[in-house]
């Protein structure tokens, strides 16, 4: 079991007030709230700071982790030095996280225990409540948004038995990916979070649908967007091609004098809903390469005989 | 293991939750949903109360709203600041992903 420094966790010293120790918190809470920050590790960062203010917030159990000493180091190995808590005496009163399951294994080995008996004690008094909501994220590929698709997701959770062990089970749910979802999308599983104690309904489970970032299309919304190369001569004397979409090959007619960036609509070929999305088709012109003597030839034929300058707006001549 | 297959509600646009749903949804009572609205955080569809409807969109702001109470104790005004600050923040980052 790793040591944790709940010190340095929360950027403060070991002779901190409560007031800097609350102040400190505070300030992190805001920064790593998983609502507010979109960074990876925001979650488990959010989880330390809310285990480490659980421990230095309280007189009685900071006192008791400062005499673990000051010499311990972060991630060192560790266990309880036998009879450490002598004279220590926790209430489980201003217990705030909600759930001790939560904590870290070195948190457990620490008061865990004591905790968990004055939590289950608590709840058993009471006529049940209702399970947590478990909030998971399921990535999908932007095809299975048109077609619909079935995702198999593996969920892990704190279980505790009736010894009051808290042990890790994994669940393997298969899950419908409905036709139509969009990115930030949730789909609620009702029944499918944590158990209800006692008479207490199961929470439920909250599936954000993520799009892994795809190579041809980018999306927006509902709304779909692909870049196009064509050549000069389609752009110019306007053409009928074969363009992809996520729902196969289309065929798409580039109007005369078409530019570079500009955006030809394909009505509702973008995500499918009430109303469905439309797919954007942004031409991007490309020049054939001049390796050889004949499109050497060709480019300055064109020179001599379009007389075309593009810089004519600027104020200069084309040499 | 559990191997079948599940299929949930889609929290979209098109889904209406009544008042009641949207209590149990958050676990808060009813007037805690009603002081959202008065904020302007939470817009049901229909005049009475009786009759309101939510979105999906309401019910994410609602739980957002619930967690920013009880994880970092700000009041419903600070909320309702909170969750339009998210959205313009959510609005942008959309944006810089389409110019990336």
């Amino acid at each position: 079991m790793d040591f944790k420094d709940y010190y340095r966790i929360m950027g403060v010293e070991r002779t901190a007030s409560q007031d800097e120790i609350k102040r400190a918190y505070r300030k992190l809470a805001r920064k790593y709230h998983p609502d507010v920050s979109k960074e990876a590790d925001a979650e488990t960062r959010f989880k330390e700071v809310g285990e480490a203010y659980e421990v230095l917030k309280d007189p009685e159990k900071r006192a008791a982790y400062d005499q673990l000493g000051a010499n311990w180091k972060a991630g060192q190995d560790f266990n309880p030095p036998p009879g450490w808590d002598t004279g220590f005496e926790f209430s489980g009163g201003g217990f705030t996280g909600g759930d001790a399951s939560a904590y870290s294994d070195f948190f457990e080995s620490l008061f865990g225990h004591d905790f968990r008996s004055a939590q289950t004690g608590r709840r058993q008094a009471g006529f049940g409540a209702r399970g947590e909501d478990h909030h998971a994220r399921v990535q999908i590929d932007l095809e299975d948004a048109y077609h619909g698709a079935t995702r198999s997701i593996t969920l892990q959770h704190p279980e505790l038995d009736s010894s009051g062990h808290v042990s890790s089970r994994q669940r393997t749910l298969n899950v419908k990916i409905p036709r139509g979802v969009k990115q930030g999308q949730r789909i609620r599983l009702t029944g499918q979070g944590a158990p209800g104690l006692g008479a207490g309904q199961a929470g439920d489970l909250y599936l954000e649908i993520d799009f892994k970032p795809h190579g041809m299309y980018r999306v927006d919304g509902h709304d779909v967007y692909l870049d196009l190369p064509v050549t000069p001569w389609e752009a110019a004397l306007g053409a009928a091609i074969k363009v992809p979409t996520p729902d196969g090959p289309v065929d798409l007619k580039i109007p005369k004098a078409t530019r570079s960036g500009q955006k030809l609509r394909l009505k509702a070929r973008g995500i499918p809903g009430k109303p469905p999305g439309d797919l954007y088709v942004v031409p991007q012109i490309t020049l054939p390469p001049a390796d050889t003597d004949a499109a050497k030839a060709l480019y300055r034929k064109m020179q001599q005989e379009l007389a075309y300058n593009p810089r004519s707006k600027l104020g200069v001549e084309t040499s | 293991m559990n191997q079948k297959t599940v299929s949930g509600i889609l929290l979209d646009e098109q889904l209406e939750l009544s008042l009641n749903d949207l209590c149990r949804a958050c676990s808060r009572s009813a007037e805690w949903v009603i002081e959202l609205v008065e904020e302007g955080a939470l817009e049901p569809i229909g005049q009475e109360q009786s009759r309101w409807r939510f979105t999906g969109s309401s019910l994410r702001r609602a739980q957002t709203a619930m967690r920013l109470q009880r994880d970092l104790g700000i009041n419903l005004a600070g909320i309702a600041l909170a969750l339009d600050l998210l959205d313009e923040i959510e609005t942008m980052r959309a944006q810089l992903r389409q110019l990336e």
